[in-house]
Formats: structure tokens, sequence, C-alpha cells
């Protein structure tokens, strides 16, 4: 892998751009690996880069049906933060925010990481005591958050409305490390570095069956043919479903739809993040001026990748009477994402009850900020086959067991 | 917008009049019923991409509650029916395989008594 750099874009541009290379090879599917990767969004890639950099595994295939990151990668808001109520959760996504950090040296890939900080906004006392609650537990969880009053988040966001006949600003739970990262990026820096490390990403390639003997996992049927594995990784988010069943067992979640939109580019009016969970409206701006907006769930199972337009409508309202600047701005785009989410609102990262199969899936409404810590923590769990301390906490047993992380109660909504 | 006709009055509403109530047809598991036996009556789901059972709520209508037989890859309804019944109706699975000619009921899910 050439390294990019200063340096190589200054010798490219004395030779015409001529000698950069692909970011990523495109092989066809050797016979057999060590670890069979299902699925090449930020989750799968990121499984497969901690593989390789933590525990020194690089016969490592990533199958993807699609194209790489054209799943729940490339469509969420992009926003990064870990103030979680529980402890495992503010583990696991604080790992995964302090990764971010140095995601674009590690990956030697500028992934745009903005560490701009994020509000979100308590418009009811219910969410004042949950969000002043979540600031007390960040606290001793060593999550680096504060609760701010309404003159602070005035001064953060100007051109909010604190005083909305509805939903009025009470105040907020401020992480200033949060903020936002480029989406693709991450996938494609993630596929780089693979790539680099000479493991195989395969795109267009849909699994179609599992293969298995005295109930270990021995390979997956694709539609570019058979292909062995010793250990096999599920990291399919919306899909988690089907691919269990072909492994022959059911998961504790459904796929709803999830959306967002974003409007036309305007100049730069707001440099945080704002979240209103009450209202599931979530804003910020991205670099090129566009008001990136994302709503809430479907309240019915969907795998269309659209969302019903009501909801946008919903969203809409709430914000407009929030940020009243925004009413006469044009949408430019509006798409969905189908996710999977749990009873408790938590990821599942487990051992499955087939041998050496294990998911990684469950991740809801939020997965792109938890991509490096939950590929970090899955590397481990498939490298060792047991559950490390990241991932202890998130096995499927819990549901049977009533150890739940219930990040719904905290939150008061899907998140 | 989805919309459903309700059995119950007849109406044909939007999907803003109406409230999800999640899958159909669980099996609900009693007092001396083990682990396993709650884990999967309160938190394993099938989850199909394709034809799916669900129960819905009349809310902003006459109130009542109804079945509906709705395909989650294409929003295709194939039939809404009575929240009194314990799986779905012949009508119901004569609308379904229609477009599906070989569709069977998924394990666990019986048709209902007519």
């Amino acid at each position: 892998m050439r390294r990019y750099s200063a340096f190589a874009i200054a010798k490219e541009a004395l030779r015409h751009n001529t000698g950069w290379q692909k970011a990523w090879r495109s092989p066809a599917p050797r016979k057999k690996y060590d670890v069979v990767i299902v699925g090449a969004g930020g989750h799968g890639l990121a499984t497969a880069y901690h593989l390789g950099k933590n525990h020194g595994i690089t016969n490592v295939a990533v199958v993807e049906k699609g194209w790489l990151g054209g799943g729940n990668t490339g469509r969420n808001t992009t926003i990064i933060r870990s103030n979680y109520l529980q402890d495992p959760s503010a583990a696991i996504y604080e790992k995964a925010r302090s990764l971010y950090e140095t995601m674009s040296q590690d990956l030697n890939y500028n992934v745009m990481f903005s560490p701009r900080g994020v509000i979100m906004l308590a418009q009811t006392h219910h969410e004042v005591r949950g969000y002043q609650r979540t600031a007390h537990a960040n606290a001793l969880q060593g999550v680096d958050t504060r609760w701010i009053s309404p003159a602070e988040v005035k001064k953060l966001v100007p051109i909010i409305n604190l005083d909305g006949p509805r939903y009025p600003v009470l105040g907020g739970l401020w992480q200033a490390r949060g903020g936002t990262a480029r989406h693709d990026a991450v996938a494609w820096g993630y596929a780089r570095a693979c790539s680099a490390m000479g493991m195989d990403i395969i795109q267009q390639c849909e699994v179609t069956g599992i293969d298995s003997a005295e109930g270990k996992v021995t390979g997956v049927q694709t539609t570019k043919g058979q292909i062995a594995c010793d250990k096999l990784a599920m990291v399919v988010a919306g899909n988690s479903g089907l691919l269990a069943e072909m492994a022959g067992f059911r998961l504790p979640l459904e796929t709803v739809p999830l959306q967002a939109l974003v409007s036309e580019p305007i100049k730069p009016c707001m440099d945080v993040v704002v979240m209103a969970n009450t209202v599931h409206g979530y804003m910020s701006q991205s670099d090129k001026g566009e008001m990136v907006i994302g709503g809430g769930t479907d309240g019915h199972n969907g795998y269309t990748q659209r969302g019903s337009f009501h909801h946008v409508e919903e969203t809409v309202r709430a914000l407009v009477e929030t940020f009243p600047m925004i009413s006469r701005l044009k949408m430019l785009r509006q798409w969905g994402g189908n996710v999977d989410v749990t009873g408790d609102r938590s990821p599942i990262l487990s051992k499955t009850p087939l041998g050496n199969c294990f998911i990684n899936c469950g991740w809801g409404t939020g997965g792109f900020k938890a991509i490096p810590g939950s590929g970090w923590a899955m590397a481990e769990l498939v490298a060792k086959g047991e559950p490390g301390p990241l991932t202890a906490e998130f096995g499927l047993n819990r549901f049977r067991e009533g150890r739940f992380i219930d990040e719904s109660v905290a939150a008061g909504v899907a998140h | 917008m989805l919309i459903l006709t309700c059995p119950n009055c007849g109406i044909a509403c939007d999907e803003t009049e109406l409230t999800p109530g999640g899958v159909a047809h669980l099996e609900r598991s009693g007092p001396g019923a083990s682990d396993a036996e709650f884990e999967d009556y309160l938190f394993m789901r099938s989850n199909p991409k394709g034809v799916h059972f669900e129960r819905w709520r009349h809310s902003s209508g006459c109130g009542k509650w109804f079945h509906a037989a709705r395909d989650t890859a294409t929003m295709q309804v194939f039939a809404t029916y009575s929240a009194q019944v314990t799986g779905p109706t012949a009508e119901v699975l004569t609308a379904i395989r229609a477009k599906y000619p070989d569709y069977t009921l998924p394990e666990g899910l019986k048709e209902a008594r007519p």
C-alpha cells in the first residue's frame, strides 16, 4: 500500500497523477480462510482490521452482498458520542469514540473526524432528570460530559429557539469530545488498511447458506461459490435475522426502517451536533453546508430502506419549532436504512448456538458511532473464542437471564 | 403511506390513524414455563423479510385491534382480518398465495380454525 502524504501528493502532481493505486484489491474468493466475515460495512471491516492489527490474524475474507459501506454505514447521520447511562454501553462507545480520535492516523486515511461537540437537548422534565443522572453516571465512568443550562445551550447554538411552546429547551447534556466523521471514508479507510494486510474484500458476493458439521461452522455458500472457514463472524445489521435463520437460530431483534434527510447547502450556521430525543430530531451541518437531519424509526417491521413519510413530517415539524430559521430550507434528499433493534436497545456481540460462529448485531439506530470499538471488541471475541471485557455483558444469553443493558429506559427512545 | 382497512369499521386508514402492535399470533407462556420459553415469548422474533403477520390498533378511529398480513420487503398488504383468531385465516393465506404460490406458514404458526 502506498502511503498517502503531502509528499505523495507533490510527487503525483509532478507526474500527472499516474502513480495512484486502487485503494483496495478486488480478488476472487479463495477456497478457504481462517475467518470469514459477512458484511463489509463499518463494523465488519473494523472487525477485520482489528483481527489483523490486534491479533495477527490476516487470512481473512470480508464478503459483502452489495457494495462496500452501502448499507447503514453509508446511510446514517454520522454522529459520534459516548454519553450512555449503563456501564457496559459507556465502555464500548467510549472505546469507539477514543479510537475515532486517532483513526485518520491509524488508517492513513482522512476520515474527517470532527470533534465539534454534541448536545442532547432536554425538552421535558423527565429528560432533565434523565440527563442529569447520565451526567453523573458518565463522571463515574470516566466519560467527559456535563449538564448545561439553557443559556449555555443558546451560546453554543445561537440559531436555537429556547422558548418553543411545545418543546421548550430546559437544558442539555453536553459532550464536547463528541462530533461527526465522514461515514464513507470510515468504510473506505478500513477496507484499504485490511487489503494492505492481505485480507480479501469480496463485494457482490451474497451469502446464501451456512455449512456446518458436528455443531460447528465449516464455511459459507455464496453467489461466488463455497468458501470454507474455521470461524465465521456475522456483521450484517438489518439482515441479521435472515443470516441467523440460515445458521439455524433465532435472534431477539426486529428490523425496522430508520430515515434521514439533508437540506440544500447553506452558509455555516451551527458548529455542533444537536440531538432532540423527545421529538426524534437530530441535526448537524455538513462540511458542504447541508443540514443533516435524522428522524425516528417506523413502528412496524420493514426491509424497504425507505421509512414512512409521516415520520419525516413529525421530525421536521418539531425541528422547525426548535430552529425557526430552517423553516424555508428545501430538502435535497431523503433515504432510509434497515436497523436491527433488540428488546433492550443494546447491541449483541456474542457466541451463537452454532460453534465457531459469532454475531455482532442489534446496534439499532446508533451503530456508526460504535464502529471502531465494536470492531476492536468483536475481533477479540472471534480471535479468542470467548468474550473479553468489552463484550462480556453483550451476550445473547442476557435475554434469557434477565441481565438487560436497558438503554431504552435511559434515553426514553430507541437510539 | 401505508394504508390498512380496519376490518372492524371498514374504514381504509392512513398509517397515522393506526398504532402498530408488533408481531401477531405469539403463543403466550404462562406460569410454570421455563426461562427458555419466556425468552422465546418475550424476545425471540422471526423477523421475516417477506410475509409478516402483525397486530394493529385503529387508535384514532374505532379503537379496536385487528391483524394484518403484510410484506416487509415490498410493503404489499395481503389482507387485514379479525383480532379474534389465533392464526391467519384461509382467505388470508389465499391472498398471500396469489403472490407467493409456494408460501407455507413458518414453524410454530397455525392456520386459524374455521
